[in-house]
């Protein structure tokens, strides 16, 4: 076996091994720790598959930001894990879930061993209009382009999932301040990375957000380096975060998916149709809806983490 | 001598390894949290270091070297800062000696 295939097989026997383990962990927190270490193994499996783009989102959205929600799920429901724990479902139930788990796999599994010949894919074509969009990265291109509907649709979930968040909260706290994320000292180690990693952070978060155009980065990348740092800074103690009913906040919260359905509209009457950019601005117009779309996924993003609203609003 | 540069890279990346080796031996078989957390780091700063250092011979040109030192650089920024936390919150649970 090749030294390429060694480190291939080394990687999946290792994933296969944390996903066992994260299933098999008896408390919530270890499960979540495993799933973290779950999701950047996995990231380094998408960049051995050349999915730089795919990588960078799992291992920004699907282990950075889902992480750190987990973890704040498993502080709040310690209380009430070893009831649940007593609870679990019988035999039966549980065979037949693990038996469908199993199904899909294999049927994935075929799907990719035996693959139809010749693979249906939409790569060549997706590669074909690249030119007249002037951008460099196919990935870009499907997204914000071939397929915008979806992002935006995505955009559009990623509120809703905010909003059903802020929902938790009971009614006299709608619009107030989610809760104090961890009370740290402002002068422990952690303060010091919150003062020394978002200058590098912001400028990573702004640089990929850029290159997205010509190479693997974007948005949804950018947008969630970018809250990453705001949520070290909450986290420190170094800064409050907002209350969840000002006009600022709730502005940055829609102007991404507001932009992107405007620029959407738009592409009626001076294009083809919905969704459609007219040919010698499509770069521009992909470029501003990207600089919107990432403050507002940073936003976004960085209030998931922070929580319902746990303290009153100031009148 | 064009293969000192490929010699250097196998002897530093290889003391690398063994530090990983050695920190993760010492992880799974120190008795307590904080001499575990001793071990981490040896990985985290030597071993990582070494890698590094011996990759720079190989890098495409001094900015992806400068890259590889940055890289170097933010692990031990985050692993100082993360063993300070971790090290807070054994020594809390411990009992008073």
């Amino acid at each position: 076996m090749s030294a390429d295939g060694m480190l291939d097989a080394g990687l999946a026997a290792l994933v296969l091994a944390v996903a066992g383990w994260t299933i098999a962990a008896r408390t919530a927190f270890a499960a979540v720790v495993g799933f973290v270490t779950y999701g950047l193994l996995l990231a380094l499996v998408w960049v051995r598959l050349a999915a730089v783009d795919v990588a960078l989102t799992e291992a920004a959205i699907g282990s950075g930001v889902t992480g750190g929600v987990l973890i704040a799920a498993a502080a709040r429901l310690r209380p009430t894990e070893a009831p649940a724990a007593a609870e679990r479902p019988g035999p039966s139930l549980r065979f037949a879930a693990a038996g469908l788990s199993v199904l899909v796999s294999v049927a994935l599994a075929a799907l990719v061993v035996f693959p139809a010949d010749p693979a249906p894919g939409l790569g060549p074509a997706a590669a074909a209009h690249l030119p007249e969009l002037a951008i460099g990265n196919p990935v870009t291109a499907v997204l914000l382009a071939y397929r915008a509907i979806d992002t935006l649709l995505e955009k559009v979930v990623l509120l809703l999932a905010l909003l059903g968040v802020w929902s938790l909260a009971p009614d006299r706290l709608w619009g107030g301040t989610p809760g104090q994320l961890q009370d740290a000292r402002r002068d422990g180690p952690l303060a010091l990375l919150a003062r020394l990693l978002p200058p590098v952070g912001i400028v990573v978060g702004v640089y990929i957000l850029w290159v997205g155009a010509v190479a693997p980065g974007g948005a949804f990348q950018g947008g969630a380096i970018l809250a990453a740092m705001w949520i070290l800074v909450m986290v420190a103690g170094l800064h409050d975060a907002p209350e969840t009913g000002q006009r600022r906040v709730r502005l940055l919260l829609v102007a991404g998916p507001a932009v992107f359905l405007a620029v959407g509209l738009a592409g009626f009457v001076v294009a083809d149709g919905f969704l459609a950019y007219p040919a010698p601005l499509a770069k521009p117009l992909i470029i501003a809806i990207e600089v919107v779309l990432t403050l507002s996924i940073a936003v976004i993003l960085g209030l998931l983490v922070a929580g319902p609203p746990e303290r009153e609003r100031r009148r | 001598m064009s293969r000192l540069p490929d010699i250097f890279t196998i002897v530093a990346v290889s003391a690398g390894a063994f530090f990983f080796l050695a920190g993760t031996v010492g992880l799974l078989r120190f008795p307590d949290p904080l001499s575990r957390l001793h071990a981490l780091t040896k990985a985290d700063n030597l071993g990582l270091g070494l890698v590094v250092l011996g990759l720079l011979p190989q890098a495409e040109g001094f900015l992806a070297g400068l890259k590889l030192v940055a890289v170097w650089l933010l692990a031990q920024l985050a692993g100082a800062t993360v063993t300070q936390l971790i090290a807070r919150a054994a020594r809390r649970d411990l009992p008073p000696a």
